[in-house]
């Protein structure tokens, strides 16, 4: 028996010689085949008595290949050797009209094949992916600098970069809108404003004890994928295009590539082994460059590859939408929210892009884990001339949460009490379990656990008093402290996102291959995705292998978005898996031990390699190669599609009210900074983080996924720090200039635990909880955290307003503002900042 | 012609175009696809790879380097090891088996590199056992950047690698691998003018200071090289043609450490990594900047010369270097002089250096006992930033009096500069706050800085001003101990 990833190869001659005839035919057999069933069939290694592979911390599916060097990318994929690079010429004004292109010595620039503007499209022009709105090429109005004017073709990398430079570009430069408050004032939008309503919002501002207001700015984020957009289009001998991309939605792209082409959509294949990552960025952002090269590939008919230098990538694409929020509350004497108004202005840049669900999901998580009693929220989409904001991991939720997680602190400050008195005061809660937008919390004691056990594992008040009393003493380093929680919403808010597909394959040596509709960007889908096969089928995850996503073998499929790729994928395959299972069951009910009439069907199941029938004396024991083989030759189909919609959700938009989310995921977070308020630097130096995965499907990979989602968190709201001039160029172009976290950023003490005891509330796969973008939003705390660390130096009766991201300039003018604020004070008498 | 050892094989290649990449060279002329590119910036670390040099002892010492902004041409002679190169078969090295049993990829686009950064500091520590400490980790791994993991994976891999069975790569089977690398390294005629010509411009690699000058004469228009950390940008970001390049890298005489009774002779050429231990015994502030100062794959190629001479107003050593009254040997057709480098930097990246002239050496004065420097580099991160204030205050004690204060700032105007008025303020006197109050104010009307990416022009005038009260605050602290000090006043990882 051999296993799938070494193949031995058969015996030598000479063994063979002392064999029997009949062993000598059988090894002929072997070498020279005999039929289309297989010689040897896979076995299973480990044996794992409950077929529980699937719940065990498993490395990645690809790690042995990620450290080796072995795992490819697109830019890795070997190209036919008459292969053209493609670059970009990029518009190099925020707004305007193109008024002239001249192209010809780029076309005479050494090595150039082919270049292409918005005439030369076949089909659609416009490539929007919900609204309309993107343009492939500009056609004369000009909305961003980095917006694509023409396109290169050339034999080499650098020819094709080298040729961009010979354009000549004249345009009639406009001003451009670069400000997202001016242009919500001009009623500027890429979509109609929407509101969510609880109640009598003014009544309950009108009878509170307090009320409070503020404001704050949530800067935007670079995806900053290691790879950069990439991919790799081949034309294929009918009219259509291979598609070789890295992409979180090859479906759109296929769609988009053969609108653009103006080809049927099954003339247009997409293949996605893995990303370099993706966070959002390869969700609607990769389509724009498939379409390029598709064109150039049909035009020349040789295969043409596109990928962008780090600095036109971060120029071209659009990023996490900053926002401006405000809100005015009121809360009683507690600090319990009774009501008030938030209102959250996404900055979407010029085109729709999926901003419309961007700003709704902010205003979905406007409440993040508090009631907000009688309220109104209000989304506005800021039309501006940058990139098209897009998603990035928490698509609004993390810019929503931040308004209330403002205020909580500013309540707190307000009635003198600590923070974490106030949030877990306005948790939801029996009574108060209704959202603004009408759906109703489940789980509603699950977040009160994880705060108070997580306040308990972290010591929260004894360390608040250590704090409080080096801070006392110490005049310039200040220590701050927080905890935050998280509730967030999953399940796509586009109702008919929420389906997906698999497609299962078991050849007749017992290997399993799996795909479905879910990209891989390392968040470990397809290793938890393989889990699932494995553990249906009973059979070790060696066996079981997935193959890169393909829009020919699983059609019409959803983004890898919303966190949802394990809760939608898993369950379509678990749902082949389950159809196959039951055929094979009826199968061999019948076909084993027909002269005992046959195996008892109940009770029948797979697991450990083999298929187990009857219990005690009559336990009937048939290993899955021979399972499969002999369902083959009794002509029973060994490959199964599967399908999943998720139930339940619904929301009418026009009453602004329904339950968009199947279940929410929680967690909390405790981080503990050092702040010198001299120079404004500071220093994460211990985190703790309890978080809500229901039952795990793969704790490692859960972890994992924690993990990097709170450092990057933490990324967004302190160092990386998007900046464009006044011309509306973006000059934090490149790792140089924006700065993700490195690894001296990772916390000396980072404690990170799965809450246990918690399954899922809902039917999801295995009990289990999505993962992907809930714990982003626990990097809130190291925010929160600074905050608290500048409040000391007021000693806790105010709290600076701090924007983001909280760069060591932002922190430190924070405090000046602070310390000076003090010294005005001091001559005058107390004012209160309550208007009530 | 390029001629080298790439894992266990030698390589040799005509025709390489002088600004070609080691990325560009493994990852488009020998298919080895393994080494990635994140940004062709040096910033990320995707590329990194680790390059055997001959150690002089009959073995060879590896650094790691960014492929993507290293030259081709500068492989001549090495031991190039990428990611495919580390394990035996099936046998996975044991940085590799530690990152795969601590989970350290989920993309695995930043993995080779780290791989590549984890296999360097795993033979430095097969040479040189020693504690793994937190800053020598991040001295390892600051230059790699992983947008997936957020690390903690990562640190356990370098924590557990020793763990595993030492498998060595099959190329180090080969007994006659670092000879083989060594003849390579000293091959004279790698040197001669004729092995640096390519048909579309010219690379050459002189071995001694009269063929660099000899050099310059003829071709004044060349550009020079070291480390390539901040030229190679101008091929890979600005896409500006490099034809006719002289390497310095291998110049004898600008790769000398030479200590003299005042002071040290630093080569033009000598790296970073090499100036570690020498900083860390006398300039305590200087090797505290070096972990600030990019990552340990530019520091591990780039030079003290190559930072003077590209005369930018943000770079960190110029400070630093006026502060410390540093002096620059500079040499060229015209033949040899020196000067205080405070008569370096005329304007806006415009140096007092002339036609074919370059910098031979930089002179770093002894610091006697009553001697103080402090350097504090103000960035968005900590960990490979470049400063948005840089600040260099030297000075000596004289009976409870400062004398010959030196304030240096870099990011604060066209050029690094010092603060002249400011220093006036403080010299002769007690460090009272009445005159460190003057001289804040005196700070106020000496620059006037920029807003630009990485910081507005009221942050970097409160902040550099701050940076004084921060040393008046140090000097006046009651604390015995002066680590206790420094950590009143300033972050223990941000600390000297
Ligand atoms: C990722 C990254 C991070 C960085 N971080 C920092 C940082 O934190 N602080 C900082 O200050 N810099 C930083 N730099 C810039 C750079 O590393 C330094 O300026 C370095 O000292 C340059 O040295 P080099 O040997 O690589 O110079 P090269 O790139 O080889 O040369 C730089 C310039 O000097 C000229 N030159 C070189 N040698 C001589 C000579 N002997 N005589 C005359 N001219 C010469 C070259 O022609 C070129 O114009 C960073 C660069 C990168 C890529
Ligand atoms: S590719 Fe990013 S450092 Fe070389
Ligand atoms: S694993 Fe994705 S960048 Fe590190």
């Amino acid at each position: 028996m051999r296993t799938l990833t070494n193949i031995k190869a058969p015996e030598a001659a000479p063994s063979v010689s002392h064999e029997s005839s009949e062993a000598r035919k059988e090894q002929t057999g072997r070498n020279k085949g005999d039929g289309p069933l297989a010689r040897d069939t896979t076995t299973v290694h480990r044996q794992s008595a409950t077929g529980g592979s699937s719940t065990h911390a498993r490395a990645h599916e690809s790690a042995i290949k990620h450290v080796t060097g072995r795992a490819a990318y697109i830019d890795d994929i070997p190209a036919p050797s008459d292969v053209l690079h493609i670059a970009l010429g990029l518009s190099p004004v925020a707004h305007g009209r193109l008024t002239r292109l001249d192209l010809e010595k780029v076309k005479r620039a050494p090595g150039v094949v082919d270049v292409i503007t918005i005439v030369d499209v076949p089909g659609h022009t416009d490539i929007g992916p919900v609204f309309p709105g993107d343009p492939i090429f500009v056609d004369d109005e000009i909305s961003y600098v980095g917006q694509t004017l023409f396109a290169v073709a050339a034999t080499s990398y650098k020819a094709a970069r080298l040729a961009v430079k010979e354009a000549v570009i004249e345009i009639d430069e406009r001003p451009a809108s670069l400000d997202p408050v001016t242009a919500t004032e001009r009623g500027e939008f890429v979509r109609p404003t929407h509101t969510h309503q609880s109640g009598d919002w003014q009544q309950a501002l009108e009878s509170s004890a307090h009320v409070l207001e503020g404001e704050q700015f949530v800067g935007g984020q670079e995806h900053f994928y290691l790879e950069g957009q990439a991919c790799l289009v081949l034309p294929t001998e009918d009219e259509g295009v291979m598609v070789y991309t890295s992409n979180q939605h090859p479906s759109e792209t296929q769609k988009l590539v053969a609108e653009v082409l103006d080809i049927p959509f099954h003339a247009v294949t997409m293949e996605m082994r893995r990303m370099g990552g993706g966070f959002g960025g390869k969700e609607t952002q990769a389509s724009p460059w498939a379409c390029i090269a598709a064109i150039i590939a049909r035009r020349t008919g040789r295969a043409a590859k596109l990928r962008l230098p780090r600095a036109e990538d971060t120029r071209a694409t659009g990023k996490r939408h900053p926002f401006n929020n405000r809100y005015r509350l009121g809360f009683d004497d507690q600090g319990v929210l009774t009501g008030g108004d938030i209102t959250v202005i996404g900055d979407c840049g010029y085109s729709p892009d999926l901003s419309d669900a961007v700003v709704d999901r902010a205003m979905f998580h406007a409440d993040n884990a508090y009631s907000l009693g009688q309220a109104r929220v209000t989304g506005h989409r800021a039309k501006t001339n940058t990139a098209s904001n897009t998603a990035f991991r928490g698509f609004g939720g993390p810019q929503g949460m931040m308004i209330i997680e403002a205020a909580m602190d500013d309540i707190a400050r307000h009635l003198g009490e600590d923070p974490l008195t106030v949030r877990k005061r306005n948790l939801y809660r029996l009574g108060r379990d209704v959202t603004h937008y009408g759906q109703r919390v489940e789980q509603i004691t699950l977040l009160h656990d994880i705060v108070e056990q997580l306040e308990a594992s972290s010591d929260y008040w004894s360390r608040r008093k250590a704090i409080a009393e080096f801070n006392a003493k110490s005049p310039i380093i200040k220590k701050g402290l927080a905890l935050t929680p998280v509730k967030f919403g999953i399940s796509f808010t586009v109702q008919h996102l929420n389906q997906a597909g698999a497609l299962l394959l078991v050849y007749t040596d017992g290997s399993v291959s799996i795909n479905h509709g879910g990209t891989e960007m390392g968040q470990g889908l397809h290793t938890k995705v393989c889990q699932v096969v494995a553990r249906e089928l009973g059979l070790d995850l060696e066996q079981v292998r997935i193959t890169a996503t393909r829009t020919d073998k699983v059609p019409n499929t959803s983004p890898t978005a919303a966190s949802s790729g394990a809760d939608l994928n898993g369950q379509a395959a678990r749902d082949a898996a389950s159809k196959l299972r039951e055929r094979l069951f009826d199968f061999a009910a019948q076909h084993f031990d027909q002269e005992l009439g046959g195996l008892d069907r109940e009770g029948m199941r797979l697991e450990g390699g083999e298929l187990i029938a009857g219990v005690g004396e009559s336990e009937r024991r048939i290993p899955w190669g021979e399972l499969i083989q002999k369902a083959y030759l009794a002509r029973v189909s060994l490959s199964e599609k599967g399908f999943y919609a998720t139930p339940l959700i619904h929301y009418d938009r026009d009453a602004a009210k329904g339950r968009p989310f199947y279940y929410y995921a929680h967690g909390a977070a405790v981080a503990e900074v050092e702040v010198d308020t001299l120079s404004g630097e500071y220093r994460l130096s211990r985190a703790d983080i309890l978080h809500d995965v229901g039952d795990s499907l793969n704790p490692a990979i859960d972890i994992g996924q924690i993990e990097g989602a709170f450092i990057q968190g933490m990324g967004w709201l302190t160092s990386e720090e998007l900046k464009w001039n006044e011309q509306g160029r973006l000059i934090s172009d490149g790792p140089a200039t924006y700065k993700i976290p490195a690894f001296g950023d990772l916390p000396p003490v980072f404690n990170v635990d799965l809450l246990q005891g918690h399954p899922n509330s809902q039917a999801s796969i295995y009990r289990s909880k999505a993962v992907g973008e809930p714990p982003f939003m626990l990097g809130i705390s190291v925010w929160s955290a600074l905050r608290d660390a500048l409040a000391s130096l007021v000693d806790y009766r105010h709290c600076p307003r701090l924007d983001t991201p909280a760069t060591p300039e932002r922190v430190l003018m924070a405090a000046e503002a602070l310390r000076n604020a003090t010294l005005v004070k001091a001559a005058q008498p107390e004012t209160s900042d309550d208007p009530a | 012609m390029i001629d080298f050892y790439l894992n266990g094989q030698r390589q040799q290649h005509a025709d390489v175009t002088p600004d070609t990449s080691v990325l560009e060279l493994l990852r488009t002329r020998l298919g080895q696809t393994g080494t990635k590119e994140g940004c062709a910036s040096g910033d990320c670390g995707a590329c990194t790879v680790s390059i055997g040099e001959p150690d002089g002892r009959g073995g060879l010492s590896y650094h790691s380097a960014n492929a993507c902004i290293t030259p081709a041409h500068q492989l001549n002679g090495c031991h190039l090891v990428t990611v495919e190169g580390l394990s035996r078969g099936d046998a996975l090295h044991p940085v590799q088996a530690a990152m795969v049993d601590c989970h350290g990829s989920q993309c695995g686009f930043c993995t080779p590199g780290i791989i590549m950064s984890l296999f360097t500091l795993h033979e430095q520590q097969r040479r040189r056992p020693a504690p793994l400490t937190q800053q020598r980790m991040e001295a390892a791994l600051g230059g790699n950047l992983c947008r997936c993991t957020g690390y903690r994976p990562i640190r356990d891999a370098a924590l557990r690698m020793n763990e595993y069975p030492d498998t060595h790569p099959l190329w180090a089977d080969d007994p006659d691998l670092a000879g083989n690398v060594a003849t390579l390294h000293t091959d004279a005629t790698k040197a001669k003018p004729s092995a640096g010509a390519t048909s579309q411009g010219r690379f050459d690699s002189p071995r001694d200071l009269a063929t660099l000058r000899e050099l310059r004469r003829e071709r004044p228009q060349s550009r020079l090289v070291a480390g390539a950390t901040d030229l190679w940008l101008e091929s890979t970001q600005q896409l500006k043609i490099l034809d006719d390049i002289i390497n310095v890298r291998q110049v004898a005489e600008l790769n000398t450490l030479e200590e003299t009774p005042e002071g040290w002779w630093v080569g033009a050429a000598v790296t970073y990594s090499r100036l570690e231990p020498l900083f860390a015994e006398h300039y305590p502030a200087f090797e505290h900047l070096m972990h600030r100062f990019a990552s340990s794959q530019v520091r591990n190629r780039a030079t003290l010369g190559g930072n003077v001479a590209n005369a930018s107003p943000i770079g960190d050593t110029p400070p630093v270097l006026l502060a410390l009254d540093a002096r620059l040997a500079l040499d060229g057709p015209e033949g040899a002089r020196e000067i205080p480098i405070a008569e370096f930097f005329l304007d806006y990246k415009k140096t007092a250096l002339r036609e074919g002239e370059f910098i031979r050496a930089i002179f770093l004065p002894r610091p006697n006992a009553d001697h103080n420097l402090k350097v504090w580099k103000l960035s968005k991160r900590r960990e490979d930033d470049i400063s948005a204030v840089l600040a260099a205050f030297a000075w000596r004690w004289d009976n409870g009096v400062m004398r010959d204060v030196h304030l240096a700032f870099g990011g604060m105007a066209g050029i690094p500069k010092r603060a002249p008025t400011a220093e006036a303020a403080l010299e002769g006197q007690a460090p009272s706050q009445a005159v460190f109050e003057a001289a804040k104010a005196a700070l106020r009307g000496e620059f006037q800085p920029m807003t630009d990416v990485r910081g507005t022009k009221e942050y970097r005038s409160i902040a550099a001003a701050n940076l004084l009260e921060r040393l008046r605050l140090m000097l006046a602290s009651t604390s015995k101990d002066s680590d206790k000090k420094d950590a009143e006043v300033c972050l223990d990882a941000y600390a000297h």
